[in-house]
């Protein structure tokens, strides 16, 4: 068994105009996505907003700097993960398809195994 | 090392051409590495070039090479471990894993010495109701799911690798191109081919994408994701975009091998009948498409006696057997729309109304610009070039087709016969600036002479 993360990518301008029924129809969907793969599910959350996000880089002085915002602006911004295990892509795969996905899509990332 | 006879040079030669996915796919299996699979059938051609002088030829050349590769996968496996591996194994199926270690009764059957270098080789108990011959279509009745060459196929053209590197995983690990070959037969340098091939292979197995046939419920997909790969491998030979030759006849006839090989392996499958029936009818003409001075020649003026007769009949009668299994995919729809021109003596013969019929088909359930094009190209033979022109008007706003030379040198060849000169010129120019292959712009290039000033 290995393990995938699942990354949610999510159009934060999409998501900032939803209503709240709509905001707690996808909790919900996330909900029962999370049952039906309660067997091979390892961990997840979601994410604030990158209006909350900081970035840390090191800088040429040998300290840090320290800015507001993602690392990188995308239209598409990560907004979530799931973390799960899967025999092989095609099962990790077929996990993927069935996350709830309203405003994106979802990236699949071989964990790196130190063997 | 001595002279190799010509004799074994071409039975080798031979065998590596019909052979080397049947015994890559039977490595892969017990090293579940794809470099140290091939590393040990290459070394297992070079032995038979080496003994197959002295010892003879064997009667099954695929079962002595298996038997060799399988051998010194397994020595090598047993002498290093797993220290020198730098990729994780592939993920297979749980039989075939367990299959795959060093199993007693395997090396019973691989070790007692020379004698299983014998033309009746055994590799495997079920290796029996293989057949690494792989290109006859005798073997239909085998039991499509249990060939290894399957799981390399599906592997090869997995979607999570790009096209690219499903094309040149395919070229290098199914018809065993060398990198320099994959390379040559895609323009690029031997290190951007050898970088991709290295790139695709490890997301293979960082990412554990299964050395497996798909499930059933995926397994449509899955083949038209294989036929795509086997087209594309066949139309960059067929009509190569830049270069001087008009085609690369390798990649043409390995796109063919392939096909007829997905033919045995997935029988009951239309779409695979109708690859292999559309590469037969197109490559059928190949003889007639260029003249002795590599001039392009069109359908309209080709020698039809050399046309390849065996080629169209077999062909024909893919599509046909395509055409009964139900309702015809694209590729099969393509093949009909060959075998109509192939089945016409003359130009003059062709039956144009059929032929813009099955583009109307091919329209309705694969809609593409450059169908459209070509539907556009027939109705000016059915209808005449006033309203082939004007079905082309339609497309010239796509933008898909800006840029495609093909829609200019249509355009032109319609105002041509409608006697508009100036704009026949004027849209000859215009093709002769979008296409890069040379034998085209030469064939544009006199076209443009012979219209005068």
């Amino acid at each position: 068994m290995s393990q995938y993360l699942i990354l949610i990518y999510t159009d934060e301008a999409q998501w900032a105009n939803t209503t709240p029924e709509d905001a707690a129809q996808l909790t919900k969907e996330h909900m029962d996505f999370g049952e039906r793969h309660a067997g091979v599910m390892r961990g997840g959350n979601a994410l604030q907003g990158t209006n909350t996000a900081t970035s840390v880089r090191p800088d040429a002085a040998g300290s840090f700097a320290v800015t507001d915002g993602p690392f990188a602006e995308t239209k598409e911004a990560l907004g979530g993960y799931y973390l799960i295990e899967a025999a092989d892509l095609d099962q990790a795969l077929a996990v993927a398809r069935d996350v709830p996905m309203r405003f994106g899509g979802v990236e699949v990332r071989p964990i790196w195994e130190v063997m | 090392m001595g002279e190799v006879e010509p004799a074994v040079a071409a039975a080798v030669a031979d065998a590596h051409r019909r052979e080397w996915a049947f015994v890559l796919a039977a490595t892969v299996r017990v090293t579940l590495d794809l470099d140290l699979a091939e590393e040990c059938v290459q070394d297992a051609y070079a032995r038979a070039l080496d003994t197959w002088g002295s010892a003879g030829i064997p009667a099954r050349p695929g079962a002595w090479l298996t038997t060799v590769a399988r051998r010194r996968a397994l020595d090598l496996l047993r002498r290093a471990a797993t220290a020198r591996r730098a990729l994780p194994l592939l993920v297979t199926d749980p039989v075939l894993a367990a299959g795959s270690e060093p199993a007693a009764d395997e090396l019973a059957v691989l070790d007692p010495g020379a004698e299983e270098l014998a033309p009746s080789a055994r590799i495997a108990p079920e290796g029996a109701r293989r057949d690494p011959g792989g290109a006859g279509p005798v073997s239909v009745a085998e039991p499509a799911m249990a060939d290894d060459r399957l799981r390399l196929v599906f592997t090869c053209c997995h979607p999570a690798l790009g096209t690219d590197t499903q094309v040149a995983l395919s070229l290098r690990l199914l018809c065993g191109l060398s990198t320099a070959e994959v390379a040559r037969a895609f323009l690029v340098s031997e290190a951007t081919m050898a970088a991709r091939i290295t790139r695709g292979k490890k997301k293979i197995a960082a990412a554990r994408i299964p050395y497996r046939v798909p499930p059933r419920a995926e397994l449509p997909a899955r083949v038209g994701a294989v036929l795509t790969v086997v087209y594309l491998m066949f139309s960059t030979g067929y009509a190569a975009p830049t270069g001087d030759d008009l085609m690369r006849e390798d990649l043409v006839e390995r796109s063919l091998d392939l096909a007829l090989m997905l033919r045995v392996l997935l029988p009951g499958h239309g779409e695979v009948a109708g690859l292999a029936a559309l590469i037969l009818l197109t490559d059928a003409r190949r003889g007639a498409r260029v003249d002795a001075a590599g001039r392009l020649i069109l359908l309209a003026d080709q020698d039809r006696t050399r046309w390849d007769a065996a080629k169209i009949s077999e062909g024909a009668a893919l599509v046909r057997e395509a055409l009964g299994q139900g309702a015809p995919g694209r590729f099969t729809v393509m093949a009909a729309i060959a075998a109509v021109h192939d089945e016409a003596p003359r130009f003059s013969d062709t039956d144009w109304p059929q032929i813009v019929g099955l583009y109307d088909l091919l329209m309705r359930r694969w809609p593409s610009p450059v169908v459209a094009l070509n539907r556009a190209v027939a109705v000016g033979f059915a209808d005449g070039p006033a309203e082939g022109l004007a079905a082309l008007e339609t497309l010239a706003a796509s933008p898909e087709l800006a840029g495609y030379g093909y829609l200019s040198a249509s355009r032109a060849d319609f105002l041509r016969r409608l006697g508009r000169t100036g704009e026949a010129r004027l849209a000859y120019e215009e093709a002769l600036l979008l296409t890069g292959n040379a034998v085209e712009r030469d064939f544009l290039a006199a076209r443009l002479d012979q219209l005068g000033s």
